[in-house]
């Protein structure tokens, strides 16, 4: 197997199809061989679905694992004694949540790779930065989630930090003033959860007529578009509220997962989610699992070299999207480039039981 | 004061303060379900739904006296009140739990499922129609509403009145609804989960013509596809007899497909559901393969070896595990009380009986040929529903 270390080191995204496919696949097949050695539940998947790892051509080969699996099974390829954190979805009240065993290697791993990954839009350096969220949702533990954990991982990216919001969700209009003219001059981090941003930040910018200047700012923000398209807002409607309230132009989703941290896809200045060297994107029909064309709506598989420690290398989502292309986006970035419609619906389902989750 | 909750929408029937128990199949209930049956027929609105046809069907008046047939003692009267809580996502349901109940000789009050199904609507009309006419006398007999599941009140209300109560729908309804006292004196009977397998013989699946199999693969659409493979009775273990049995399978199962394949598309949540499925049963039974189809419409788990857990790895909308030996006996430690139809292709149905009852087998209630797993009658679950919900007059 490649060396783990050198991971890092490799170009975000540079390299070309053939070079890229050709390395996913011999080292996602030498992870699937490591996991079956070393998760017996995945080895009896493995031998179920019947792939030959001796014979793999392709990685779209490989088992895909839904994500739900993880929710009901305890899936770790390391000894308890080498667990160094156990990472838990966001999983709403009363539903399942996935659990994810992460030894030291692989936590570091995410780290650095994540590190990579947003620097490519921050820069190498610590800029000062702006949580677009409470300040509760660090000091308050029971709040503590995948919310408080995608802070603190971000967090990493900034220096001086501050929160938008105080701990009655009110926005911090003397914090921000003192802040923005300390840092004037200088680029602006801003963090946050699309629908915190929205709800919370913008909504509050409004309320209280306080138009900060943040056109030297550069947002990241993730978290799911579920509940603006509830709302039937669209990508352009919540980057133009950022403009008119306060000036942001830079501003880049990223889609990921807890069940893949680290290898997230961010937004380009395009409007493309992109797939890094350390990941990819593989679009399937639901009618047979096959590979979509580009272009064709699919479930969407995700593909990542950074789970050691258990055996979510090659997963299967329960989101829609599309290809939209590979090495041709104009933002220059090489490998796929794709964008995500939503999450798949729950059918209503006959028969003669009716336990099943009951519809709010 | 009426005894009929103003919290309910009552779909027919009137106030069962006064109601005299009545004998088995009375001629006054033979006579209302037959023209029950009438209406039904003749109604266009009915035609749509093929599980209202089949409901009228089984209320003709010949069938009713074929049914009687069964019950020569004349000993026996109804329970009095009947409480009935029908399940919430099988829409015919409550007729046919009311049916029984009144040819026992019951006053009923049904709850129907608060689903806005087009089949509730339909029979309750003919059965409104029919009690504000000529068969008014029986209207105190015949009460179906619809009610918020959260209403416990409610249920704690009828159940304290009733004599017999009747719960369909899963464990979960079980429980809540047993939270609900009961007279002393009063009897349940529960319908809660069920797990139900296929036995095939492979040599008659090799033995029959293709219009035979095409004829097969309809009926076991009917028997699983048709309901979300998610009715009590639909087969989920396929247990393969016999020689030749990898030909067989391949033979059924493409006509299975082909004919599935038409008629039940796979929505993408019902494709990683059946994935998820799998997998997860093959962490628990050992040797297990999954089969390669043509796509997601059919997903076959093969395994080696049949465990007690095996009732748990079941999923709707098409996902089978299946399993061959020479004989059935693989099944005798694996059967629990939950498993409760056994169909079958080309095997003898008296050695199918024989195999429960010589074994003592604690689950399996009914043994029938594919096609007719869902057909009901007076005896379900291995309830004697006439019997059950009657009292024996004993004479010393």
């Amino acid at each position: 197997m490649f060396d783990v270390n050198e991971l890092p080191s490799l170009p975000a995204y540079e390299w070309a199809h053939e070079e890229k496919h050709a390395f996913l696949t011999r080292e996602l097949t030498e992870l699937t061989r490591h996991h079956a050695q070393h998760c017996p539940e995945y080895a009896r998947m493995l031998s179920a679905w019947g792939t030959d790892v001796e014979n793999v051509q392709s990685f779209e080969e490989l088992p895909f694992l839904p994500v739900r699996l993880f929710k009901e099974l305890s899936l770790k390829s390391v000894v308890d004694e080498e667990l160094h954190k156990t990472m838990t979805s966001s999983g709403t009240t009363g539903q399942q949540v996935s659990r994810i065993y992460l030894d030291r290697e692989t936590s570091t791993l995410q780290s650095k790779i994540l590190s990579r990954i947003v620097g490519e839009f921050l820069g190498k350096q610590r800029l000062p930065m702006i949580i677009l969220d409470t300040s509760a949702i660090i000091k308050n533990r029971a709040m503590f989630s995948a919310r408080g954990a995608g802070i603190l991982g971000f967090s990493m990216f900034g220096r001086d930090k501050i929160y938008a919001l105080d701990e009655n969700m009110q926005l911090d209009v003397e914090g921000l003033k003192a802040f923005l003219e300390k840092h004037e001059g200088e680029d602006i981090f801003l963090f946050g959860f699309t629908f915190m941003i929205w709800q919370h930040f913008c909504a509050e910018l409004r309320r209280v007529g306080y138009r900060p200047d943040l056109s030297r700012g550069v947002l990241i923000h993730g978290g799911g578009w579920k509940k603006l398209a509830d709302q039937h807002i669209t990508t352009q409607q919540f980057k133009q509220e950022l403009n008119e309230t306060c000036g942001l132009t830079r501003v880049h989703d990223y889609y990921g997962m807890v069940e893949q941290t680290g290898t997230i896809y961010m937004e380009c200045e395009c409007g493309h989610l992109h797939a890094p060297v350390w990941s990819d994107i593989t679009i399937r029909r639901s009618t047979d699992f096959s590979v979509a064309d580009v272009g064709e709506l699919g479930l969407i598989q995700v593909s990542s070299l950074l789970p050691h420690s258990y055996p979510g290398h090659v997963l299967l989502t329960e989101d829609e999207g599309r290809i939209l292309g590979e090495e041709d986006c104009p933002c220059g970035r090489k490998g796929k480039y794709f964008e995500i419609i939503g999450r798949i619906k729950r059918a209503e389902v006959r028969g003669c039981s009716d336990t099943y989750e009951q519809k709010k | 004061m009426s005894k009929r909750n103003n919290s309910c929408t009552w779909l027919c029937g009137a106030d069962w303060e006064s109601v005299k128990p009545l004998r088995p199949f009375d001629e006054s209930v033979l006579a209302f379900l037959a023209d029950v049956s009438a209406a039904l027929l003749r109604s266009r609105e009915a035609k749509a739904y093929p599980d209202v046809a089949t409901f009228a069907f089984f209320c003709r008046r010949a069938n009713l006296e074929r049914l009687r047939a069964d019950y020569p003692e004349n000993d026996r009267l109804g329970r009095g009140l009947t409480f009935h809580i029908a399940p919430s996502n099988v829409p015919i349901n409550f007729a046919y739990s009311l049916v029984a109940a009144l040819l026992a000789g019951n006053a009923c009050v049904v709850k129907a499922s608060s689903q806005d199904f087009a089949q509730t609507r339909i029979v309750c009309r003919v059965l409104d129609e029919l009690l504000q006419g000529v068969h008014s006398a029986l209207a105190p007999y015949v009460n179906v509403c619809i009610y918020a599941r959260e209403r416990q009140d409610i249920t704690e209300e009828l159940s304290a009145q009733c004599d017999a109560r009747i719960i369909w729908g899963g464990d979960e309804t079980v429980r809540r609804v047993r939270a609900a006292q009961l007279a002393p004196h009063a009897v349940e009977v529960t319908f809660p989960d069920r797990y139900s397998l296929l036995a095939v013989d492979a040599q008659a699946i090799l033995a029959m013509d293709d219009s035979q199999l095409a004829r097969l693969a309809q009926d076991f659409y009917n028997d699983t596809y048709l309901t979300d493979q998610n009715a009590c009775t639909s087969p989920r273990l396929v247990y393969w007899l016999g020689k030749e049995t990898a030909a067989a399978q391949q033979r059924f199962w493409q006509a299975v497909h082909s004919y599935a394949a038409q008629r039940y598309p796979t929505e993408p949540v019902v494709a990683v559901d059946k994935l998820t499925a799998a997998y997860r049963a093959a962490v628990a039974l050992p040797g297990a393969k999954l089969c390669v189809m043509p796509d997601n419409t059919v997903v076959r788990l093969q395994v080696d070896a049949l465990t007690p857990d095996l009732d748990e790895h079941r999923c709707a909308g098409g996902f089978f595990v299946e399993y061959t030996a020479e004989t059935l006996d693989d099944l005798i430690p694996v059967v629990k009380r939950k498993y409760q139809t056994l169909s079958y292709i080309g095997l003898n149905v008296d050695e199918l009986k024989r195999f429960v009852v010589d074994n003592g087998l604690r689950g399996i209630d009914r043994i029938a040929p594919i096609g007719h797993t869902m057909d009901f009658a007076l005896v379900w679950d291995g309830h004697d529903l006439i019997r059950s919900l009657s009292r024996c007059i004993s004479v010393l």
